[in-house]
């Protein structure tokens, strides 16, 4: 079997006991790339030859050593393109490594190549990309979902073992789940964000997206920890996570909240979220009924304070240092307005608009405020939901992958596609969406697990264990 | 300042302070002047994407040492919040800075008399001893600087993201003498704590000023006109004293005062319309969720204190007490904490340390400026009072051991022994010169004997002259009133 098809823990066995060799794996990873990128376009740059070079001198000692990583294309790295699938970055290439980026290097692992992504993260489908549409591996005339719905049709579409994404409001997640992968979001100021190109900088978190818990604990062992360049991350001590696999959930509160389970909703989707819930509760887990009574305001509140923050964050795309910069400009004030209009695609230009409407003077506390208070709210929510559970089950999505184009014209109803995943940025809570079952039509159905803040632990184990008793990995997207 | 009297000035100041720290103020970048542009740069300063701002604890530490030294409350809990406006010397353009909770809050500048400009010092405005309430103190970056040439515009990065501390003050100046008072008295204090060099001229310290009019007696503000481009405390002045005349004269005409941002032009001596502000800049502050808010009693405020010198104001009433120089030498003094230190040490063993005051301010400043450098020992300064007060030498003879101490330094003693100039108190030889005297000048005799007692001097130049300026002058009055009367 190509070496494409493998989890990461398994290969780094198998190039321990000097069985394979890197180059191995990037020769089987090219293989499958040139025969499905063509269709999927998950990537939007491969490092090729310098991965090969890389493999050649791959220090095996290292706890990624060897394994070729693929990365979301906001994430900076020294020397490489970083466009976020925008045309105002035509032409940037990122004079450092994200912090994130050096980690993975210092463990080891190989960069593999960039991923597509909507435009600065702000989409649910990786339509929003200034670089070309990615297809759904299960079923090329859908969304992969988004906006990490490169790295999750890469992860899934067996050509990356792993990718990095990053989550504002579900980018991890919701891909994760349309594409049948493992997408964890940690706890945010677990990972450090510098050199991740900021959307809404209270809400990104950097997280991995791969095919099974175990290498999502794999590469979370490597990226958590507290950055002096990052002042929002937490000060605890390095975690080295899942280290012992006992499959149990005998004793673990499972928490249902009620506001995500609604009348109406995909009724293939439900009912497999209930049977996940129902085999926790047959191996020992106890279901609890809980509320987060704020859940309904997660939305609104959502895109004030993320398209607020994004507003000033994208504020410095102006033409005059890097990046795309409009030519024949009059003077300053008409630079910034041709580089800003031809740069920028409508979706970023729409939040950018909201964010700076929402706080200027007379608005602001109406609209930003606000936000601010109710968002308190919800985070009190999930703590009081977690005084009585250790874990909350949901599903991640609403629904399985939609059709290409379906909701392009309609942002309201592409918004809506995070609300399942939208409050625990919010509240900064870590979650993982992990496949539970598939659709008649063979697509597949995420089931997501919030922890308490920094819970990566209980979240992980428990859905380790009810990955080891599903043969989901099993199945293969057609090729 | 000749504003008629039915006019006031209503006065406020915005004050920049570049701070003396390291690196910059929220990267590890170098914080220095002077090098090639854009050498001092990363990731963060430039603001390019993915970078995150990390704050300067030694900048909290300075700004809340100001807000100790000035009285201001000091904020358990402060935040950064991001300011929005497009502008190319602007990286992000959004600049970090302070708006709901900024370090310091209130306190108040004490006016120094002689820190007037010298021609008014003596009036009652100088002598008024007014304190200048502050609004607040805050701490942000500085942007960069921006450079035009004939066909293009260059921006040099190196003092982008440099920290930057802002002073704002009530508007409780009045006059244009009081702004200049109010930014060499904050100097004092800055440079006192080692916060700043705070040099207008070289940008280290820079000022915006509101300044409106009003009748005398009227209670609200007129419209406030916003003045740009000071780049020294003596152009603060004149551009206030212009700008103040301007708009008395225009409201005396009955014309509206424009609300306003003028531009001093040094040159011109005038103000000049910059920009009207119709339309109040919306800057869509909100707090930056790049950065944690900053608990300042974990620590940083003990720092602080600790680092708490002695005030400007404090020390110039301890020079008067315990040196008995004026207020004018004490204020002189405590401007220049080197001088004041050469100065203490001086005057420590002498008797009479305000005589050193005296030497050191008057007779060693014109000659030798620099006490770090001088090979004069602050110690020969209290001697030469000693040998004065001492009687060892008069006044005159002083002067001779001051030349001679520039010109080859050597302890007072040495000189007095090496020049011959030790005077003569032995009463017995000043008796013998005195007798001399009486009789070569019968006529002053005279006239002394007959109430003109100013005729002594005649006799005294007589005695003088004859020891060589040796003579002990208080003994030889002595003696030649006890002879006369007898």
């Amino acid at each position: 079997m190509s070496l494409a098809y493998e989890t990461i823990a398994t290969l780094r066995r198998r190039l321990l006991s000097k069985e394979i060799h890197p180059r191995d794996i990037l020769k089987d990873l090219f293989t499958q790339i040139d025969a499905r990128e063509k269709t999927l376009h998950a990537y939007t740059y491969l490092h090729r030859e310098s991965a090969l070079a890389a493999a050649e001198k791959a220090d095996l000692s290292l706890p990624l050593g060897g394994i070729p990583i693929a990365l979301k294309d906001n994430l900076n790295t020294l020397g490489d393109p970083c466009t976020c699938a925008s045309k105002i970055l035509e032409g940037y290439k990122a004079p450092y490594d994200a912090t994130a980026v050096s980690l993975l290097r210092q463990a080891g692992s190989i960069l593999l190549g960039r991923t597509n992504m909507d435009e600065f993260a702000m989409g649910s489908s990786t339509e929003n990309s200034a670089l070309g549409l990615t297809r759904n591996p299960w079923d090329p005339t859908r969304i992969p979902g988004g906006s990490s719905g490169g790295s999750a049709a890469a992860v899934a579409g067996r050509i990356a073992l792993a990718a990095l994404g990053s989550d504002t409001g579900g980018s991890i997640r919701q891909p994760a789940a349309l594409c049948g992968c493992v997408g964890l979001k940690p706890t945010y100021g677990r990972v450090s964000r510098y050199g991740l190109v900021a959307f809404a900088s209270s809400l990104d978190q950097i997280g991995p997206l791969t095919r099974t818990v175990e290498d999502s604990a794999l590469l979370l062992s490597v990226l958590a920890g507290h950055d002096p360049r990052d002042n929002t991350t937490d000060l605890r001590p390095p975690e080295k996570f899942l280290t012992q696999k006992n499959g149990s959930v005998q004793g673990l509160r499972v928490g249902l909240p009620k506001e995500y389970f609604l009348p109406g909703m995909d009724s293939e989707t439900e009912s497999a979220i209930r049977s996940a819930a129902d085999w926790f509760k047959k191996n020992g887990a106890t279901l609890v009924d809980v509320s987060l009574p704020h859940t309904p305001t997660a939305i609104a509140v959502y895109y004030i304070l993320a398209t607020a923050e994004a507003s000033a964050n994208l504020a410095r795309f102006d033409g005059v240092r890097y990046g795309r910069r409009a030519t024949d400009a009059r003077d300053v004030l008409d630079l910034y307005h041709r580089t800003r209009s031809e740069g920028f695609g409508a979706e970023v230009k729409r939040r950018i608009i909201l964010g700076t409407f929402v706080l200027s003077q007379g608005y602001a506390d109406a609209y930003y405020r606000q936000a601010q208070k109710v968002r308190a709210l919800l985070r009190q929510d999930f703590e009081k939901a977690f005084t009585q559970c250790d874990l909350l089950l949901t599903p991640t999505s609403p629904e399985p992958a939609f059709p290409l184009g379906e909701r392009t014209q309609d942002p309201l109803k592409m918004y809506l596609a995070d609300v399942f995943t939208i409050s625990t940025n919010l509240a900064g809570n870590g979650a993982i969406s992990l496949p539970c079952g598939f659709t008649k039509s063979n697509l597949p159905i995420g089931l997501q697990l919030i922890g308490p803040r920094f819970g990566e632990e209980t979240i992980l184990r428990a859905a380790h264990a009810f990955e080891q008793s599903h043969d989901f990995l099993q199945r293969l997207p057609p090729s | 300042m000749n504003t008629p009297a039915k006019w006031e000035a209503v006065i406020g100041l915005e004050v920049h302070v570049q701070l003396l720290t390291q690196t910059k103020m929220f990267c590890g970048c170098t914080n220095h002047y002077g090098d090639a542009p854009t050498s001092h740069v990363c990731p963060v300063c430039l603001g390019l994407p993915g970078s995150l701002p990390v704050p300067n604890e030694e900048a909290i530490r300075l700004t809340l040492l100001t807000g100790l030294m000035l009285g201001c409350t000091l904020a358990p809990v402060a935040r950064f919040d991001r300011k929005n406006y497009f502008y190319p010397d602007m990286p992000k353009n959004y600049q970090i800075s302070q708006y709901d909770d900024p370090l310091c809050a209130g306190g108040q500048v004490p006016l120094d008399p002689f820190l007037f400009p010298k021609e008014i010092q003596d009036t009652a405005e100088a002598k008024a001893g007014r304190a200048i309430r502050l609004t607040r103190i805050h701490l942000e970056e500085d942007v960069a600087k921006s450079f035009h040439f004939e066909d293009r515009s260059g921006i040099d990065f190196n003092r982008a993201g440099t920290p930057l501390m802002e002073i704002v003050s009530e508007a409780d100046l009045r006059t244009p003498g009081e702004a200049f008072s109010f930014l060499g008295s904050l100097r004092q204090v800055l440079l006192a704590g080692h916060v700043s060099h705070a040099d207008m001229e070289k940008g280290q310290m820079r000022c915006d000023v509101n300044v409106s009019v009003r009748p005398i007696g009227q209670k609200e503000f007129g419209t406030k006109v916003e003045l740009k481009n000071l780049n020294s405390t003596s152009g603060v002045r004149r551009a206030l004293t212009y700008e103040i005349a301007r708009q008395i004269a225009a409201c005396e005409k009955g014309e509206a005062i424009a609300h306003e941002t003028r531009r001093w032009d040094d040159e011109a001596g005038a103000t000049f319309t910059m920009r009207t502000k119709e339309k109040a800049h919306d800057y869509r502050y909100f707090p930056d969720p790049d950065l944690l808010p900053v608990r300042t009693d974990q620590g940083l405020l003990e720092a602080a204190r600790t680092r708490l010198p002695e005030l400007p104001t404090v020390l110039q009433s301890r020079l008067i007490q315990s040196f008995g120089v004026t207020a004018y030498q004490a204020s002189v003094l405590g401007a220049d904490r080197i001088l004041c230190a050469y100065f203490e040490k001086a005057a420590a063993q002498a008797k009479s340390k305000a005589t050193v005051a005296n030497w050191i301010l008057n007779d060693f400043l014109s000659t030798q400026p620099d006490p770090t450098t001088t090979p004069i020992l602050p110690e020969f300064f209290g001697e030469l009072a000693d040998l004065v007060a001492d009687g060892t030498i008069n006044s005159a003879q002083a002067k001779k051991v001051f030349a001679e101490l520039m010109a080859n330094p050597a302890s007072p003693r040495e000189i007095v022994k090496r020049l011959g100039l030790a005077q003569i108190s032995d009463a017995s030889a000043l008796g013998t010169y005195c007798d001399e005297a009486i009789v070569a000048n019968p006529r002053s005799v005279e006239d002394y004997r007959a109430g003109k007692t100013n005729a002594i001097n005649a006799l005294k130049g007589f005695v003088m002259k004859k020891s060589q300026g040796k003579a002990n002058p208080l003994q030889v009055d002595e003696i030649l009133k006890a002879k006369l009367s007898a």
